[in-house]
C-alpha cells in the first residue's frame, strides 16, 4: 500500500475542506477501503478520517428510522429503536462480515463504498431509504450507481440514511462457501398499498438493483409462488468460481421466493443459508 | 513521520508511525508483542483481533492512528506473566483448542467477545458468531468446547 497524510479533523466543515483535495479519499471505520487500498483499488494520497465528527445517533421519525452515519454495525444491530420499529434492518445488519467487522465498520461507509454484494444498499432500495449528505438528500434508487460507485462528489460525506418503517419485509442471503458475503441475497418489502420492492444484492457486477420483472410479477398479489418461473436476466451476472451466470440467475428466483414467503409470513425477518444448510435456518 | 500514543495491555505507549502503518504492525513491530497474527491481511481470518476500548477489531484493517488515545488489549494483556491464565485461555489449554496455535490468540480475543455480548453462548451461537475467525487446521469442534467452557468458568467467577 502507498502511504498518504492521515487527517482526524474535529468538525465536517474541516473534513470537507480537506477532502475536497486531490487525491483526498474519506475514512470511516475503513473495513472496506482499507482491504481496498491494500488490494491497490485506490491509491489516496490522504485519508479524512471521519469517525466522532459525523453523526451517530439512531432515531424513529414520522414514520421512517433515521441512523446517523457514524453508527457502527454493531450498534445498529443492538439499538432497542430498530429492533422495536424496524428489526429486519437490525437483522440484516446483524448479518454484515463478522462480529469484529460489525464493530468498526459504519452505515455511511458501507454506503459510500456500495459494494458489490453489499447487504446495506439492498435494504435501502427495497425500503426506499433517503441518505443525507453535508450537501443534500438523495433517494436510495439515485445514490447508488454501480458497483463502488455513488453519486457522492468530492468533499461531500454522507450524515445519516432514514428508513420508512416496513411491516412486511425480509431478507435472504445465499453466502458464498468461503468468504460468507451474499452470492446473492434479496429484500423482499411490500408496502402498505402492496407496492412490492424486490431488490437482488450480490449476482451482478454492478452492485445491488431492483429486480422489475419480478415486481411486475407481484403486483396482482404479494405471494412466492407468482415468482416460479421469472429468470433473471444474464445481462451484466457476476460470474466467478462458486457460480456462473445460470447459477445466480437460478438462486435469485429460489431466494426471491423465500424472501416473499418470510415476508409475508408471521414472522418477517432474516434468513441466511449456505451450503448444506437445513432448510429451516431461520434466523431472527 | 505522524506520533501515536495509546494504552496498550494498561501501558502508555507512544510511537513514530507513517500513515499506512496497521495497527497489528505497530503492535509486533514496534511494541514487541507478537502474540497478535497476521494471517490473510485481508479482514477475513481473524488472527489479528485485538480489543480496542473493549470491543474485538481486527487490527490488520485499522490504522495505528486511528488508534490515537485507544485502550488496546491484545492476548499479552489477558494474564501478564507469572500469573494464572485467564478463564478461556485455561480452557483452550484444557480442551486442547489449538493445533498449529496459529489462530488462537485471535480466537481467544473473539471468544471474549462473544462472552461480552452473549454471556453463555450455546454451540450454534458460538459458531455462528466464530464466522470472522478462521481456523486452517479445522480445528472449530474443541474451539468451540472451550469457548462454551471458558464462557462457563468465567460465569461462575461472577456469582
Amino acid at each position: 500500500m502507498r502511504d498518504f497524510v492521515y487527517y482526524h479533523p474535529t468538525s465536517l466543515d474541516e473534513a470537507r475542506r480537506l477532502a475536497m483535495q486531490q487525491g483526498a479519499m474519506l475514512l470511516a471505520g475503513g473495513q472496506t477501503l482499507l482491504r481496498d487500498m491494500k488490494l491497490g483499488r485506490y491509491s489516496p494520497t490522504s485519508l479524512i478520517d471521519v469517525t466522532g465528527i459525523v453523526p451517530s445517533q439512531i432515531e424513529f421519525l414520522d414514520d421512517a428510522v433515521c441512523i446517523g452515519a457514524g453508527a457502527t454495525h454493531a450498534e445498529v444491530a443492538r439499538s432497542p429503536v430498530l429492533l422495536q420499529y424496524l428489526p429486519v434492518l437490525a437483522a440484516l445488519v446483524d448479518h454484515i462480515g463478522d462480529p469484529a467487522v460489525r464493530n468498526r465498520g459504519t452505515l455511511g461507509g458501507a454506503l459510500a463504498a456500495n459494494e458489490r454484494a453489499g447487504d446495506y444498499p439492498a435494504a435501502c432500495l427495497a425500503l426506499g431509504a433517503t441518505v443525507h449528505t453535508t450537501r443534500r438528500k438523495v433517494a436510495a434508487s439515485e445514490f447508488f450507481v454501480g458497483e463502488g460507485r455513488t453519486v457522492l462528489e468530492p468533499g461531500e460525506i454522507v450524515t445519516a440514511a432514514t428508513f420508512p418503517i416496513s411491516r412486511r419485509a425480509a431478507y435472504v442471503k445465499f453466502l458464498n462457501p468461503a468468504a460468507r458475503y451474499a452470492m446473492v441475497g434479496v429484500f423482499a418489502a411490500c408496502g402498505e398499498d402492496g407496492t412490492p420492492h424486490i431488490v437482488v444484492t450480490g449476482a451482478r457486477t454492478d452492485g445491488a438493483f431492483r429486480w422489475e420483472a419480478a415486481e411486475t410479477a407481484l403486483t396482482a398479489g404479494f405471494v412466492a409462488e407468482r415468482l416460479r418461473g421469472v429468470r433473471l436476466l444474464y445481462e451484466n451476472l457476476a460470474e466467478d468460481l462458486f457460480a456462473d451466470a445460470a447459477y445466480r440467475a437460478h438462486l435469485a428466483e429460489v431466494i426471491a421466493r423465500k424472501a416473499v414467503g418470510l415476508a409475508s409470513g408471521p414472522a418477517p425477518g432474516v434468513m441466511v443459508l449456505s451450503h448444506g444448510s437445513r432448510a429451516e435456518t431461520l434466523l431472527a | 513521520m505522524p506520533a501515536v500514543s495509546m494504552t496498550v495491555n494498561g501501558r502508555v505507549v507512544r510511537g513514530e508511525v507513517e500513515g499506512r502503518t496497521m495497527l497489528v504492525d505497530f503492535l509486533r513491530e514496534q511494541l514487541g508483542l507478537t502474540g497478535t497474527h497476521v494471517g490473510c491481511d485481508t479482514t477475513q481470518c481473524g488472527a489479528c483481533v485485538v480489543h480496542v476500548n473493549g470491543l474485538a477489531m481486527k487490527s490488520c484493517t485499522m490504522l495505528a492512528l486511528q488508534g490515537e488515545g485507544a485502550e488496546v488489549t491484545t492476548i499479552e494483556g489477558l494474564a501478564p506473566p507469572g500469573t494464572p491464565l485467564h478463564p478461556m485461555q485455561a480452557a483452550f489449554r484444557e480442551h486442547h483448542a489449538l493445533q498449529c496455535g496459529y489462530c488462537t490468540s485471535g480466537m481467544v480475543m473473539m471468544a471474549l467477545d462473544i462472552v461480552r455480548r452473549c454471556r453463555e453462548p450455546d454451540e450454534a451461537t458460538i459458531r455462528e458468531q466464530l464466522k470472522g475467525n478462521i481456523c486452517r487446521c479445522t480445528g472449530y469442534h474443541n474451539i468451540v468446547k472451550a469457548i462454551a467452557a471458558g464462557a462457563a468458568a468465567m460465569a461462575a467467577q461472577h456469582r
